[in-house]
């Protein structure tokens, strides 16, 4: 009865997404036309063209015309999943957010499952013995973490563990001179991860371990707590057993809303480490001026951003037994 | 009486809070012989919650055991280590509380919070121990356990649920169940449900009970012996029928007046004056002094011990120094 009412729930979590989706594409539209500047002004640049000249190129690619054919322009093309064409990379908008996903896929995935799974250990345990000095030294450090600015954080590990110490690699996602394929091949990413998944992931891994630290003593003095203590159950049977799921339950929707920031937060990461992802597309496409590109980037990440909140709804629904399926 | 199932000496629990030391239990002396149903009652804040959870070695901080003693068959379980003392738990003392809907995890299915509690205790695979919780289910008189067991507690009733509870209880067949207000937060109908399932069970399992109240009726109705604590500390003790029928202490005596029963008219009802006294600043002399009608000189600075009767009746109050009982009529 109750996988029934899941595969309901999920059917009806999934068509809520839908009008979301099309309130995002229009939004995005709007906004890149009241943005100022214009893509032919870039791609004429300071050359001297002449008005006849920029006249074809803007009705070349559809600049002309009202803003409501436009528009009902753009939304076909969307419905056949056509991004339009990038001005600066000469490549289909479509291929070239698809060729940078996974980088920008890789390092937050990793960044996002380390940080979660640390910082919920950290937290545990911190709460375990309140205001010990394990507990104060970890808060310290926690709040010391969130309140490091990515770009500031990011340059500083590189100037000590890149140049001075020489551990890590400067920049990018692998070395020319690594085999291209096979263990040598996953080493070498590892290894270029290593320090921008750390900056990434220090401001969601304290944010992770305050919040489960707090939800873990909150739990811990609930009153089924008591009655597994009642029953003879251990210190561990009675903090992973049962405390743990459900001190988990706020942390979780955490993490789903955090992926859309950290998601903002990939440009600025991706920028300082030359990682060859979305994030970093989307700080150049910002550079040139590329509207196809960025509007492409923005539907692409809000998309991803649905799709994380559903997968979060989905995943509570499935530990919470009292979520209500409407 | 025979050796005693559980004696406790002087026990004392206080909760380091920080507005002071909160003196919830302080000197407690009690005895319960095996198979029998003794009842601890007071006012919310007497004391009693936290003796029942000292005799399980329950508190923590800020709470703590401070000293005394907890004989249980032949142990004293104060001294035992952790691990001695988890096999206690739920083992051969186990314990019912007072809101079955927050004493059981939200999200874990009933039939497997009951079959942990038998996997604690006894080597078992999980197959075989939820078979134990079904059997536990069908003691509590829990209709067509096999499909409640799947439940989880938001879909059970507050009846359902402290049926649960105790069903987790008696998988160990215990020597001693303490039932720590068992029936407050539940319908009036449920109530007596309850209590004579676990007078039911008491008789079925041979297993001593103490009750936890603050309910005189199921005092008189359930239990042979009786302890009145006030502000910590045990101010009268006796059988059932002595203390109903021949209570000597004001306090006790003021408890019985404040309770509505079905020879009693609403208009004669009388609620005791004052407040509960605050444990962490206990009045000097007997505690119970500013609020007692029949107040001495003496009882606003003189402490008065636990004075005993030749009808078994102790009671600590000045009024019953040396056994007479004058004033009783």
């Amino acid at each position: 009865m109750r996988g029934l009412d899941i595969s309901l729930y999920v059917v009806r979590r999934l068509a809520q997404a839908v009008p979301l989706i099309f309130v995002v594409i229009l939004l995005n539209f709007f906004l890149i036309h009241a943005a100022p500047g214009d893509p032919i002004d870039f791609l004429v640049g300071s050359m001297d063209a002449s008005p006849e000249y920029i006249e074809d190129l803007r009705r070349e690619f559809g600049l002309d015309q009202p803003l409501g054919t436009q528009l009902w322009a753009y939304l076909t093309r969307m419905a056949h999943f056509d991004l339009g064409y990038s001005l600066r990379y000469r490549q289909s908008v479509l291929d070239l957010i698809l060729s940078r996903m996974p980088a920008t896929l890789l390092l937050m995935v990793t960044a996002l499952v380390a940080s979660s799974a640390v910082g919920i250990l950290l937290g545990v345990i911190a709460a375990q013995r309140p205001y010990s000095a394990t507990d104060q030294t970890s808060t310290f450090l926690a709040l010391a973490g969130y309140s490091m600015p990515v770009f500031w954080l990011g340059q500083l590990v590189l100037i000590v563990f890149s140049l001075h110490l020489g551990w890590f690699p400067t920049q990018g996602m692998y070395s020319l001179r690594a085999p291209a394929e096979g263990w040598g091949r996953i080493v070498d990413v590892l290894h270029h991860l290593a320090l921008p998944a750390f900056t990434y992931s220090l401001y969601h891994l304290a944010l992770i371990f305050r919040l489960t630290r707090i939800k873990m003593q909150e739990t811990l003095s609930l009153d089924f707590i008591v009655t597994a203590r009642a029953k003879g159950a251990s210190e561990g049977r009675v903090v992973y057993g049962h405390a743990l799921r459900n001190a988990i339950l706020p942390v979780v929707t955490v993490i789903g809303m955090n992926f859309g920031f950290m998601l903002a937060g990939s440009v600025l990461t991706e920028t300082v480490f030359a990682w060859p992802g979305m994030g970093r597309l989307l700080y150049e496409a910002i550079q040139a001026r590329d509207y196809p590109v960025l509007m492409g980037l923005f539907t692409v990440l809000s998309l991803m951003v649905i799709a994380a909140n559903v997968v979060t709804d989905l995943i509570y629904a499935v530990i919470d037994p009292r979520v209500v399926y409407r | 009486m025979a050796e005693p199932l559980l004696s406790v000496e002087n026990l004392v629990t206080h909760i380091f809070t920080d507005h002071g030391v909160v003196k919830a239990v302080d000197g407690v002396s009690l005895t319960i012989a095996p198979g029998e149903a003794v009842a601890l009652v007071g006012e919310s804040g007497s004391g009693k919650s936290m003796t029942a959870q000292s005799l399980m070695r329950l508190p923590r901080p800020p709470a703590r055991i401070l000293s005394g003693s907890v004989r249980f068959e032949g142990r004293d379980l104060l001294t035992l280590s952790e691990r001695e003392m988890r096999a206690i738990r739920g083992g051969r003392m186990g314990m019912i509380f007072q809101d079955p809907s927050t004493y059981l995890n939200p999200l874990m299915r009933v039939g497997d919070q009951i079959a942990e509690a038998v996997m604690l205790h006894r080597k078992m695979r999980r197959a075989a121990a939820r078979a134990e919780a079904l059997e536990a289910m069908r003691l509590v008189r829990i209709p067509a356990p096999e499909t409640v067991m799947d439940y989880y507690p938001h879909q059970l009733s507050g009846g359902m649920r402290q049926r649960i509870l105790i069903a987790m209880v008696v998988t160990s067949r215990p020597s001693l169940m303490i039932a720590d207000e068992p029936t407050t937060a539940l319908d009036v109908t449920v109530q007596a449900q309850i209590m004579r399932l676990l007078a039911g069970l008491r008789t079925e399992l041979g297993s001593a009970l103490l009750l936890i109240t603050h309910d005189l009726g199921l005092v008189a109705e359930f239990c042979d012996r009786v302890y009145v604590m006030y502000g910590g500390r045990i101010v009268e003790t006796g059988t059932a029928e002595d203390i109903f029928y021949a209570p000597r202490h004001p306090y006790t005596r003021a408890l019985m007046r404040s309770t509505l029963g079905p020879e009693r008219r609403v208009e004669r009802f009388e609620a005791i004056e004052g407040n509960p006294p605050n444990l962490a600043r206990l009045p000097p002399g007997c505690s119970f002094n500013p609020r007692c009608p029949e107040r001495l000189a003496r009882c606003a600075h003189d402490a008065p011990p636990l004075f005993a009767s030749a009808s078994g009746v102790a009671s600590r109050c000045w009024l019953a120094e040396g056994g007479s009982d004058e004033r009783a009529a």
